[in-house]
């Protein structure tokens, strides 16, 4: 595509509804039973955001007890549920659930259409969430703990050695996978058949397209999960003996079954990023998207790769060589596409006349780290010197550059771009610009030395380590508490712009903004878009 | 409307088969490696007796024996380690000895490593193709009779085959 979506409005196309027409609902009903994609959008984010700050409480009850080496604060088994439970919440609970927020404010702002298409589903699939976090978070209070095998719960470990967490992880889990696969569902029918007139297929932006990929990506890998954490369910309950040898299963077939769905799950975790990231390089650069068709390609392959290189998490388990050199080799194909996408990014803004505002200075940290993420993983991806890096803190690095200034980051930056139009007023840019640099200093403080001591042999998930990885562990544990910091000037200039304070902002928002979501009022009216736009 | 409803069909259809293609995966898992053998299964029915023996080389098996530390047993191989000809038979055997006063029903779950060398290691007798139940205090020589396949490629020349005991499943539901 040539051109942008310039998304112009044709004279009928009214934008919005006039002001005084915008019922809703009041109080908490309005919140509970609502159908309105932009209050589950927000419920969405809101949630997201306080599962953020669960999830980093989490991960500072770990810095702080590796802060010094030796047994500070925790024993290793609540140790051990610390880790466990704050990559659940952090992967199913705030990263996915931000971008199904991002989906349901933006998709139908962006394609023209009045809502989701499934608003009620829309509902069920939000509310079923807190109960699913609740459930999980409770097993903290109980006898025995929370679950404590690691986010990736490989049996045995989840199977003979979990306590009675296990029963509820697994509840917990489904109703995770419900809500995503009805939010994955709702965002393919939305897209496939409420597109405004004249809005094809390779006029769609990006964050749209990534989304789409993304839903398909969900709904072809949750089940998978559904069913592994079902066969750990009666594993471990009704006898059966899916990972139990004794039985004629088999402990390794658990991870196989369960990087099927791992793998594709963290590209889920990353498309919508790489949406994001597309939308706001080329405002601030003010040109159009350098190779919008190369991008959709991109996208579309890393997701069939995605299938096809799961082994790479398993190199260690005894595979047979040649299993090993064509997950090797299908892995290191992924930095291929990968590789479009960074150079399109550079390229569009190349010659652009470039302002930095803060959406624009968290998609370039997101550039910048989300490739050195990527170039661990093509490290991570050689077979020999897995060998090495299995299980230490370079596989921790890797997944943290590529998760936190990955999609965190373009989470933030997508807040940051889009709040202004969800609120009607801008964010304090100077609030905005200290919450990025101490965020960006103090995520590689937390995260860069992780590829030292991971290459030094500091294992993972262990609440102790040799004496030689102290002052680095010190220094890691600071940039931590610093990073956690951080995001409360985030919380800060997010409350102020909920509760109405700062600029008014203007309906277009950013001098570059291309797209439809920009044609309707800031803030966004209860109903856009009841009759279609048409696009040019 | 009905748009909606025959995408939201297709899309239920496919998360349903993709629940059972999870489930497929166990099947599925277990037939690959039978044909690969590449997670060190070997055959759970007896072989054919070797039709020739290979006196070129040499093959060195060690045998290794571990067991289930929730179960109550001394297990151990009578032979450490052997060296052989492809195709030559051999009988070997590993002790067990129930150390408890309780009737115990075992299991063995064999495997051998290289893992891609398990489908030339043909048993024609094993212990680990029944169940052994031990009285209280027994002691018990369970034999192996097998030989390794002249097809053995010339790669392989050091194989480790090793049992785990455990209690069996039906021991273990019933108790
Ligand atoms: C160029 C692209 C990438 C390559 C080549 C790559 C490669 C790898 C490899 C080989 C491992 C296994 C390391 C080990 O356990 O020894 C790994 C782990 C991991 N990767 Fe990547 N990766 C890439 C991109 C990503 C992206 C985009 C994400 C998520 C947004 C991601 C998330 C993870 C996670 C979460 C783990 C660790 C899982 C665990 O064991 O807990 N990776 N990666
Ligand atoms: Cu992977």
């Amino acid at each position: 595509m040539s051109t942008q979506v310039t998304g112009t409005l044709d004279a009928h196309g009214a934008a919005g509804r006039p002001r005084d027409h915008d019922h809703k609902p009041r109080g908490l009903a309005r919140w509970l039973f609502s159908t309105n994609h932009k209050d589950i959008g927000t419920l969405y984010l809101l949630f997201s955001l306080a599962m953020l700050f669960t999830g980093g409480s989490l991960a500072m009850v770990i810095r702080a007890e590796l802060f010094q080496p030796g047994l500070q604060f925790v024993d290793p088994h609540f140790f051990n549920q610390m880790t466990t439970v704050h990559g659940l919440v952090m992967v199913f609970g705030a990263v996915m659930p931000a971008f199904v927020g991002l989906a349901n404010w933006m998709i139908p702002l962006m394609i023209g259409a009045p809502d989701m298409a499934l608003p009620r589903i829309n509902n069920w699939s939000f509310w079923i969430l807190p109960c699913a976090f609740a459930i999980l978070l409770s097993t903290l209070f109980m006898e025995g703990g929370a679950p404590a095998a690691g986010w990736t719960f490989y049996a045995p470990l989840s199977t003979k050695y979990s306590g009675d967490s296990t029963a509820f992880f697994v509840l917990a889990v489904h109703l995770m996978g419900v809500s995503s696969i009805m939010g994955a569902i709702n965002v393919i029918v939305t897209i496939w058949n409420m597109r405004a007139p004249g809005m094809g297929w390779m006029k769609l932006p990006l964050f749209v397209w990534t989304w789409l990929i993304t839903a398909f990506l969900l709904i072809a890998v949750m089940p998978v999960l559904a069913g592994v954490v079902t066969m750990v369910l009666t594993d471990k309950y009704f006898g059966t003996s899916f990972f139990d040898a004794a039985g004629g299963g088999d402990p390794v077939m658990f991870q196989h079954i369960f990087w099927f769905f791992g793998h594709p799950e963290v590209y889920i975790m990353i498309l919508p990023a790489f949406g994001i990231v597309s939308t706001i390089i080329p405002t601030f650069a003010r040109k159009p998207l350098f190779g919008y068709e190369s991008m959709v390609i991109a996208t579309a392959s890393i997701a069939f790769l995605s299938f096809i290189v799961w082994g790479h998490h398993m190199f260690t388990t005894g595979m047979p060589v040649v299993a090993e050199l064509f997950f090797m080799y299908a892995t290191m194909l992924i930095a291929v596409p990968t590789g479009v996408k960074v150079f399109n990014w550079v390229a569009t803004m190349w010659r652009g006349s470039m302002t930095f505002e803060v959406p624009m200075m968290f998609s370039l940290a997101f550039i910048v780290l989300f490739t050195i993420g990527g170039f661990s993983g093509l490290m991570l991806a050689i077979i020999p010197a897995d060998f090495q890096y299995q299980d230490t803190y370079f596989v921790v690095a890797h997944f943290h550059y590529v998760l936190v200034t990955g999609a965190v980051f373009g989470i933030i930056a997508a807040v940051y771009y889009w709040i202004p139009k969800w609120t009607g007023v801008m964010y304090d840019e100077r609030l905005a610009q200290v919450h990025f640099w101490c965020s960006l200093v103090s995520v590689n403080m937390l995260f860069f030395p992780m590829h030292f001591v991971g290459l030094a042999g500091m294992p993972r998930r262990i609440p102790d380590y040799a004496l030689q990885f102290a002052d680095l562990n010190a220094f890691m544990s600071i940039g931590g508490f610093l990073f956690g910091l951080s995001q409360l000037l985030f919380l800060w200039g997010v409350v102020r712009c909920m509760r109405g304070i700062g600029d008014k902002a203007t309906d277009r928002v950013w001098e570059g903004a291309q797209g439809l979501e920009w044609e309707v009022p800031s803030p966004a009216p209860y109903h856009t878009f009841d009759t279609p736009p048409v696009v040019k | 409307m009905s748009a909606h409803r025959s995408l939201i069909n297709k899309l239920l259809l496919a998360c349903a088969a993709m629940f059972a293609f999870g489930f497929a995966l166990v099947p599925l898992y277990d037939v690959f490696c039978d044909i690969t053998g590449i997670n060190g299964k070997t055959d759970k029915v007896a072989a054919a007796a070797p039709d020739r023996v290979d006196r070129g080389r040499e093959v060195s098996v060690e045998f290794l024996a571990t067991h289930d530390p929730a179960v109550a047993v001394d297990f151990a191989p009578e032979t450490a380690r052997l060296r052989l000809n492809p195709g030559e038979l051999q009988l070997v055997s590993f002790v067990v000895e129930n150390r408890s006063d309780q009737p115990i029903v075992t299991t063995a779950v064999p495997s051998v490593s290289p893992g891609e060398a398990a489908r030339h290691f043909m048993k024609i007798e094993c212990f680990c193709f029944q169940e052994q139940p031990l009285a209280p205090g027994e002691r018990k020589l369970m034999p192996v009779q097998f030989y390794v396949d002249p097809e053995l490629p010339e790669r392989f020349k050091n194989l480790t085959l090793s049992y785990r005991l455990y209690r069996s499943v039906g021991q273990r539901a019933s108790r």
